[in-house]
């Protein structure tokens, strides 16, 4: 039998903060059968409600060993700053909110947190990057905390197939901060009866990894890529010769992104432009590193013919395999929501007959109607494959459409206003460069995103503005998707 | 079926005499309430009673063996007018819900229940939705007792306590003809331990036998002269009876020595005892048994509070404090009162060095212990460190975590077809009610102006008649099936009926009363083999009159469901509009069909899962889904494109394939990254060669292009 290191005191108060539906009441209940097996004595509170629906929760439970009396000690119902030995937080911001309210201090708290994240609404209907800070939240864990256990239990519940009790409990366990054996755990568990095998697998993932350094989820780290061809070993070897270091990876990246939207040719359009930047720019050359950014993303703008492309690749059938978690014997289709609409279909015809579609009320009256409905267009079978791999095989002809002329008259005035602007001051233009961030989407969240850009741009124009007032306009831009934030700084 | 099952738990209640039972608040509750012979009980559901009410319906066969009768109220007002039946016969009675606001409902049954005066026990339990974690407006049940003349029991936070006091509840109701309310807060309802059980007992009477036996007395009705009668028996009989039992069985308690050299004592509300133990504890005046080295009395009893006890403890001390949570201080100032009346100059502390608001944690009263230390007996007074709070630049990182729609919730699409509506028509007003529905205040919906109470959303639009000509526009109510059965067929919507309202009324109706827990209700369309269920709404409400009634079978079809509200709101036909939105609580929809899909798998049938995912390389990271949705299944991810910088929309997979990604991409034009996956496992022999056919030539044709790619790549 392994005994974890016996706690010195007498009593032991945990707090449980979790999310409505993580299964925090199912562990709180677990630690208190834990305590009674051995013998002390239990309590648990928690506060279900609305908060169960998807808000944070707090459950305690409180453990005390009987002093033989047979008096029974006067139990608190909540976590009380100051005096909380462990804190279990299933979530990062989680933990930082058991920090928030003073749970877990240096003194005496065991801070078992989770590090992945589930983003809070706010975060998520942010129109660019509303996610919290993390790192600041892992800091202050280790700052606060007697011990900080804290790794990514998400991953180790999916790795394990478990929930995420399980592996808090695991944690739990394998802290030490409590004074039982691990066999009481796992008879827990057992007796709940409740999905044993992978609760216990859960467990053992949690109680393992309870004993390693605090690790961080693991972050996608985007490798440079490297030249396949004789034509991308020329680009990037034109890269390496004219331009700036620290522009390299962004140029590579470009390249690579518009020789697989359109053609090489199409990249060297790319560069060309580029090296104009580079040119009006100097040390540390973060303009033109930037602008190799953004003006890869400008020139792969969205039309139906990248979306059929994408949509149409074996891989992205692999991909989707594995998303949904679709084992090898099963049955997989695809079903894909497309709303093309007139004006998206006349933007892929050579440009005057577009144009003239669109101009003429006639016409776009009667063909208009054939494209009000959303498609379910479902790509894994025969006919929609085939009638997507049409669309996206007028790839060739795209430099003919109407929206790559569009495109390109749009790039092409940007890139003049950011040439004449590097010349007067380069945090300027680094600014103007950075408001294509603005343009994206489809539909009518593109059309918005163009407006917007479009009166930030008419703005500087009719009265030229700083630097940090172009910031402030394109986060005002982003602050709310009816533009009424900008409109009202503009006026 | 609600959410939560007690099946497993409500076995403990035949505990016999002696033994040792472990389990919940109110599950303590519900066996004290069996060892005191209760011969009914009713109540309504709401946090934190709801599990009550679970753990009664759970219990029902238990109950029936015993004789005891149980209802699901329509109402707390429902509830509270059962006691009725302890005015008459000597019938032990219990009700519960959840106060301030269930009080607020069941009040005018009370007053006339308390007038009268009750000859069996009655009880009424709440559950006091107070502090952390409180839906609703934060007011005490405390002014009911007192107005109503009703004596209001807070006992001590432990088990034996709780279940003492429902016994002594009952007995203190038939010494004093007085109802009894029993006030148990948030985390005594679901808070764990144990106590030693005494034998069930059968209702010396049972409801039925009583209701063959009628008896009748005029005196018990609230009718002149009677009324007048009640009043003077309530002040000359009941109050001194019920003084008299509560001082002559103790049910209050003292805690620590009678006196100190400081000359100071301490008074507490029998539920904060626990806290202000802890908070003692930890400043060196009392250890974790509740050895006190300061003069405690705490009131299990909060009202009334008996003057002898209150001038005995408090004679001899300079000063005393009064641990009362919430306000206004009712027994700060009835102390005051007595401490006076007694001719005692002790000084009675509370509000201020204690906060007037919020719930008295073990911190607060801490630091308003020290403060009153600090002046009475600054050799006590402890020195508290400084606070050492997380710094604003890292506390600005954590996120607010507002409650919001479950996963595949039907409620959401309502609301996403609101805002698109409200693209088109410009917004409107918008009357919300109580349920679930009541997350669309929040983000990402922004939508609903008012609540004014359970089911009278549409009560709560009634006075916006639009004004006449260019630019009228109709106001929109919002009610839940819960509602609706608990009031709003006749507050809301008999009322536009008679009054004529032009209104537009959305009636939620997801099967259950979902909010507090999935209970069945009248319209449920669930079996139910106690009660009678499957009456439509829309019934109901043709039947009170309306006439322009539609109704929808699938809320997550938000086109439809936008072209009816648009409809309704701009109809030239007058009087009020009301839209049947049904489609299934997800939660429950899912407990069930989980557990069947699971075993359909295990015996190899033919399994359909469907789910919805996003293609990160067509996604540009607007976010504009999210903002039209909220669901929590659909997230953010870092950026796979090295390019590109803000997070991906993500679809988790605790995605339930309800369809309303689909249908929004659709329906507000977003963007084509959206996809349905569907899965079939155990597939049959047809479809598996159809698949692999197409399978093949599709991938020789991938093959084909990705050669092509290959050659033009970088």
């Amino acid at each position: 039998m392994t005994l974890n290191a016996a706690a010195t005191s007498e009593r032991l108060t945990i707090a449980i903060l979790a999310l409505g539906g993580q299964g925090g009441g199912v562990l709180a209940d677990w630690i208190q059968e834990v305590a009674l097996a051995e013998g002390w004595l239990a309590q648990g509170t928690s506060v279900p409600g609305v908060a169960q629906r998807t808000g944070s929760t707090v459950y305690y439970v409180e453990l005390a060993k009987p002093d033989g009396s047979g008096r029974l000690p006067v139990m608190a119902q909540m976590p009380m700053p100051g005096d909380v030995d462990v804190v279990v937080a299933s979530e990062l911001m989680e933990t930082g909110r058991a920090l928030l309210r003073g749970f877990s201090t240096a003194q005496r708290t065991t801070l078992i947190g989770s590090t992945h994240r589930i983003y809070a609404i706010g975060e998520k209907q942010a129109m660019g990057d509303g996610r919290g800070n993390g790192e600041k939240i892992l800091e202050a864990a280790h700052q606060r905390s007697k011990r900080f256990i804290g790794f990514d239990m998400e991953a180790a519940t999916d790795r394990s197939g478990s929930v995420i009790s399980a592996v808090m409990f695991g944690a739990l366990a394998g802290s030490g901060a409590l004074p039982f054996p691990t066999e009481t755990f796992h008879a827990a568990i057992e007796h709940s009866g409740i999905a044993v095998k992978s609760n216990l697998k859960g467990f053992q993932e949690g109680f393992d990894l309870a004993q390693q350094p605090v690790a961080m989820p693991d972050e996608t780290v985007h490798a440079v890529p490297v030249p396949t061809t004789v034509q991308g070993r020329a680009l990037a070897d034109r890269i390496a010769a004219s331009l700036p270091e620290v522009a390299q990876a962004n140029a590579l990246h470009g390249v690579a992104k518009l020789m697989d939207y359109q053609d090489g040719s199409y990249a060297s359009l790319y560069l060309d432009r580029l090296e104009r930047i580079s040119a009006l720019d100097a040390a540390p050359f973060e303009l033109t590193a930037e602008a190799a950014r953004h003006l890869a993303l400008w020139m792969s703008y969205e039309d139906t013919i990248r979306v059929a492309d994408l949509k149409t690749r074996g891989s992205r059938l692999d991909r989707v395999r594995g998303e949904v978690k679709a084992q090898d014997d099963q049955l997989l289709s695809i079903t894909e929501f497309m709303h093309p609409r007139l004006q998206e279909v006349c933007e892929t015809l050579p440009e005057g007959i577009g144009r003239r579609i669109l101009g003429s009320k006639v016409l776009s009256g009667f063909l208009g109607r054939f494209f009000t409905e959303g498609r379910h267009v479902e790509t894994t079978s025969l006919r929609w494959f085939l009638a997507l791999r049409l669309v996206a095989a007028m790839r060739k002809w795209r430099p003919r459409s109407l929206r790559y002329y569009e495109e390109q008259v749009r790039i092409e005035r940007w890139l003049g206003l950011i040439g004449s602007e590097a010349q007067r001051d380069c945090a300027v233009a680094l600014e103007l460069v950075r408001c294509q961030r603005l343009i994206k989407g489809y539909g009518e969240t593109f059309e918005r995103g163009l407006r917007n850009y479009e009166r930030i741009i008419a703005e500087h124009r009719h009265q030229p503005r700083d630097a940090a007032e172009i910031r402030r306009l394109r986060d005002l831009a982003l602050a709310d998707d009816k533009s009424s934030s900008l409109m009202e700084s503009i006026g | 079926m609600a959410e939560r099952s007690f099946k497993k738990e409500v076995t403990k209640l035949t505990a016999g005499a002696g033994e040792t039972f472990t389990g919940e608040g109110i599950l303590a509750v519900t066996k004290g309430l069996l060892q005191s012979g209760v011969a009914y009980v009713g109540g309504y559901q709401g946090s934190p009673i709801s599990h009550l009410m679970d753990v009664f319906a759970d219990a029902n066969d238990l109950l029936e063996s015993l004789g005891v009768h149980f209802e699901a109220s329509a109402s707390e007002a429902t509830a509270a007018a059962m006691l009725a039946a302890s005015v008459n016969y000597p019938l032990r009675g219990a009700v519960a819900w959840k106060s301030v606001v269930g009080t607020n409902v069941a009040s005018d049954a009370l007053s006339n229940v308390a007038s009268g005066g009750v000859t069996g026990g009655a009880l009424v339990i709440v559950g006091e939705d107070y502090g952390e974690g409180s839906s609703i407006m934060q007011e005490r049940t405390h002014a009911f007792a007192m107005k109503s003349q009703m004596w209001l029991i807070d006992p001590r936070p432990n088990l034996p306590s709780i279940v003492e006091s429902v016994e002594q509840g009952f007995r203190l109701s038939e010494a004093s003809n007085t109802p009894v309310m029993l006030q148990l807060r948030v985390r005594s309802c679901h808070m764990t331990g144990s106590f030693v059980a005494k034998d069930n007992v059968r209702p010396p009477l049972t409801v039925g036998e009583a209701a063959a036996a009628p008896t009748r007395d005029l005196d018990r009705i609230v009718l002149p002269p009677a009324n007048f009668l009640h009043e003077v028996e309530k002040i000359e009989k009941r109050w001194p009876a019920g003084i008299a039992y509560v001082r002559d069985n103790k049910l209050n308690e003292w805690f620590g020595p009678g006196e100190t050299d400081e000359g100071i004592g301490l008074i507490v509300q029998g539920g904060l005892y626990n806290n202000l133990n802890r908070a003692m504890e930890l400043l060196g005046l009392a250890d974790a048994y509740g050895v006190s080295k300061l003069p405690i009395y705490c009131l299990n009893v909060v009202y009334p509070i008996i003057p002898e006890e209150v001038a005995d403890f408090c004679r001899n001390k300079r000063a005393v404090l009064i641990l009362e949570e919430g306000q206004p201080e009712f027994i700060e100032h009835e102390l005051n009162t007595l401490v006076r009346r007694a001719g005692l100059d002790t000084r009675v502390v509370g509000k201020d060095v204690l906060p007037r608001s919020g719930e008295y944690t073990a911190d607060v009263i801490r630091k308003g212990l020290a403060k009153f230390l600090a002046k009475e007996a600054p050799a006590l007074a402890p020195e508290l460190e400084a606070a050492n709070p997380l710094p604003a630049p890292v506390a600005k990182e954590i996120p607010q975590r507002p409650a919001g729609f479950c996963t595949g919730c039907p409620e959401r699409p309502i609301f996403t077809a609101m805002k698109l509506v409200e693209r088109e028509l410009g917004p409107t007003h918008v009357s919300a009610d109580i349920g679930c529905h009541l997350f669309s205040i929040l983000p990402p919906f922004n939508i609903g102006n008012t609540t004014m109470g359970y089911g009278l959303g549409a009560a709560g639009a009634s006075a916006f008649k639009p004004k006449d000509g260019k630019g009228s526009k109709r106001s929109i109510a919002i009610m839940g099936d819960g509602g609706f059965w608990h009031n709003g067929l006749t507050s809301g919507i008999g009322n536009a009926v008679f009054n004529k309202d032009d209104t537009v009324t959305v009636i939620i109706d997801n099967g259950y009363s979902a909010a507090t827990g999935g209970q069945d209700i009248l319209s449920s369309r669930a079996d139910n083999a106690n009660r009678v269920t499957k009456n439509p709404i829309s019934k109901a409400v043709r039947g009170v009159g309306a006439r322009w009634v539609r109704e929808t079978h699938r809320t997550y079809d938000v086109p439809a469901m936008r072209d009816m509200l648009r409809e309704a709101l701009t109809t030239p036909e007058k009087g009020p509009k009301v839209i049947v939105a049904q489609s299934e609580c997800m939660l429950n929809k899912q407990r069930r069909e989980k557990k069947q899909k699971a075993a359909d798998l295990r015996a190899g049938n033919r399994v359909i899962r469907e789910r919805f995912g996003v293609d990160s390389d067509t996604c540009t990271g607007d976010h504009s889904c999210i903002r039209l949705s909220g669901c929590p299944s659909l997230t953010i991810k870092p950026n796979p494109d090295p390019l590109r910088q803000d997070p991906v929309a993500h679809v988790e997979n605790s995605c339930v394939g309800c369809g309303l990604c689909g249908e929004v991409s659709h329906a507000a034009v977003l963007c084509p990254s959206f996809y349905r996956a569907r899965i079939v496992a155990n597939p049959g022999r047809f479809e598996r060669i159809k698949a692999k056919i197409s399978g093949a030539i599709i991938g020789r044709w991938q093959a084909n292009v990705e050669r092509g790619r290959a050659a033009r790549a970088f």
